[in-house]
């Protein structure tokens, strides 16, 4: 079949197109309690807990203030990204918006991209303010360079697990994507240490933390304290690699399922 | 403004060829022909699951076909250049709630090079007075209309439009018979799918009729309504069935229990030829056939369907 001459592609901004997209995504995101709550009042609100009000509660060997500072920012960091992913995801799946947008002629990457940029704002939102209550009400001290290379693992952080969360999104239901979300999260952020150090744990969690995602970002969180518990760093950026790796994976063969499947 | 024409010839905006497509067990298009030409509004007619969403689907590339092809404006309907010709307002339930009206449509106009000014689309989809106001706050006409503003605001050559009235009361849907039409005037195509002749009729320069994934019958609306729009005569008769089918305007025929149920065009002309040749026929009954009849008569007089 011969094909018809078309004129070539029009003139459209595509950095604006990415920019729309996120600022969209990011104001979408701010009005809806139910993404806010896990993701800046959790992280917040148990550090501010666990971190500052008790810490003499439970006189461990360690600072608990710049200890838990970076362990509560790794779990909001992961929970930022695996609810605009996972949940974000699911829901416009179920709603029909992404088979709207997929029409349209947005470029398709403009989609991830709009969100992974929005996830990693609500980050820096999030770790911002856990660092100022820390550096005020926790009295931490950190140099500098730390507070700056803390934050940059902080959030980079948000690579793993969005991409967990897209193979989330694309194979829970709409309604169960955040029961999943939460189920998966809890205590997996619990067993590897992200509330209470890993080394107040029993020695069984110790074990099973080794095989948690979020053990091993906690751990590179805390190296940049000088807290972590000594494992080579490359072994945690492996275990993350595979574990994004796998991820994405999934998020594919779940994409390409929901093509085949939309039916009417 | 000027805009160039889509086209200078008449080749077809969008069509499809032998489009096979199967989900698991079900046949939801059994090889299907059809096109949209330059400036047409076509309508797909047909009853719920006769295929015509899994068409529009094809069409913009959100499904592939199992056998036979899709074409946009001659191109693989996934092309972004073809996509970028091309609005759509698909039957989804919601866009993300916590947007306001005006954000939906300024996100989606700046996919397309050469959008519509947002005054534009606000009156012509019927938002005035919303635009400020959260998608999720909106009754279910006002969604209709910004989902319908989202397949207009690109100002597109093709306008994929999927049962968009379906939940409109019959003053809102009017309204948007009002804005389709005049972008038909502008020389804009039109799919749209609907299930109701009315709409069809209102609107189209041409009707498909589909039902279980086969084209039916296709013609301008005058033709298919006087195929379509017939009347269902049911009465006592000791007539032989084979008789009162060679009876001039008769469509279908078929007896169930006591009572014989006749399709016909004119149903005056039919019960005269009926009442002169059994003077003892009873219990007769005149009424007009609605559309899943029609369809059902139209289908056992498919050639293809009676060989199958």
């Amino acid at each position: 079949m011969t094909t018809q001459t078309i004129a070539p592609v029009p003139s459209r901004s595509l950095p604006r197109i990415y920019a729309l997209e996120a600022w969209y995504e990011f104001l979408k995101q701010l009005r809806m309690p139910a993404y806010l709550v896990p993701t800046l009042t959790f992280p917040l609100v148990f550090y501010t807990l666990f971190g500052v009000a008790l810490r003499h509660g439970s006189a461990g060997p360690f600072d608990m203030p710049t200890y838990l500072l970076a362990t509560y920012g790794a779990f909001g960091v992961m929970n930022t990204a695996l609810f605009a992913f996972g949940a974000g995801v699911a829901i416009e799946r179920g709603q029909g918006w992404m088979l709207l947008k997929r029409a349209t002629p947005m470029p398709p990457f403009a989609y991830f991209a709009g969100k992974l940029v929005m996830s990693v704002l609500f980050s820096l939102i999030m770790v911002s303010l856990l660092f100022t209550v820390g550096a005020t009400a926790g009295g931490v001290r950190l140099s500098a360079a730390t507070w700056l290379s803390l934050t940059g693992i902080l959030v980079a952080g948000t690579l793993p697990f969005a991409a967990f969360g897209l193979a989330v999104g694309y194979w829970a239901g709409p309604n169960s994507a955040v029961a999943v979300l939460n189920l998966l999260a809890l205590p997996s952020a619990f067993g590897s240490g992200m509330w209470i150090p890993i080394q107040m744990l029993p020695p069984v969690v110790k074990q099973i933390a080794l095989f948690l995602p979020p053990y091993h970002f906690a751990q590179l969180a805390l190296r940049t304290l000088g807290l972590d518990r000594g494992q080579p760093p490359s072994h945690h950026v492996a275990f993350l690699a595979l574990f994004t790796a796998a991820s994405l994976l999934l998020a594919w063969i779940g994409f390409r399922r929901d093509e085949g499947r939309t039916f009417g | 403004m000027t805009r160039t024409t889509p086209f200078d010839d008449d080749r077809p905006v969008a069509e499809l060829r032998r489009a096979v497509k199967r989900y698991g067990a079900v046949t939801a298009l059994a090889g299907i022909d059809f096109e949209v030409r330059p400036g047409e509004v076509v309508a797909l007619l047909g009853p719920n699951g006769a295929g015509k969403t899994t068409a529009v689907q094809l069409l913009l590339g959100l499904a592939r076909p199992n056998a036979g092809e899709a074409r946009l404006f001659g191109v693989e309907p996934r092309r972004v250049e073809a996509r970028m010709r091309t609005g759509a307002m698909l039957q989804i339930s919601k866009v993300p709630e916590t947007l306001k009206v005006r954000e939906h449509i300024h996100l989606v106009s700046s996919y397309y090079p050469h959008p519509l000014p947002e005054r534009e689309v606000m009156a012509a989809a019927g938002l005035d007075g919303i635009e400020g106001r959260l998608f999720g706050k909106l009754s279910g006409g006002q969604r209709q209309r910004v989902l319908f503003a989202l397949a207009l605001c690109g100002d597109p050559d093709l306008m994929f439009l999927d049962e968009p009235t379906v939940g409109l009361d019959v003053e809102a849907r009017r309204a948007f018979w009002t804005v389709i039409a005049e972008k038909a005037r502008q020389g804009r195509s039109v799919l749209l799918t609907t299930h109701y002749l009315e709409e069809a009729d209102a609107l189209a320069d041409r009707i498909v009729m589909i039902g279980r994934g086969r084209v039916i019958a296709e013609g301008t609306p005058a033709e298919i309504k006087s195929r379509v729009v017939g009347r269902k005569i049911r009465c006592r008769t000791a007539l032989p069935l084979a008789e009162i089918a060679a009876l001039p305007g008769v469509r279908d025929v078929r007896r169930q229990d006591e009572l014989t149920e006749v399709f016909a065009a004119e149903a005056e002309r039919t019960v005269f030829e009926l009442i002169s040749r059994d003077p003892s026929l009873s219990a007769l009954e005149v009424r007009g056939a609605d559309l899943e009849e029609a369809f059902l008569t139209l289908t056992n007089s498919d050639p293809e369907e009676v060989a199958a």
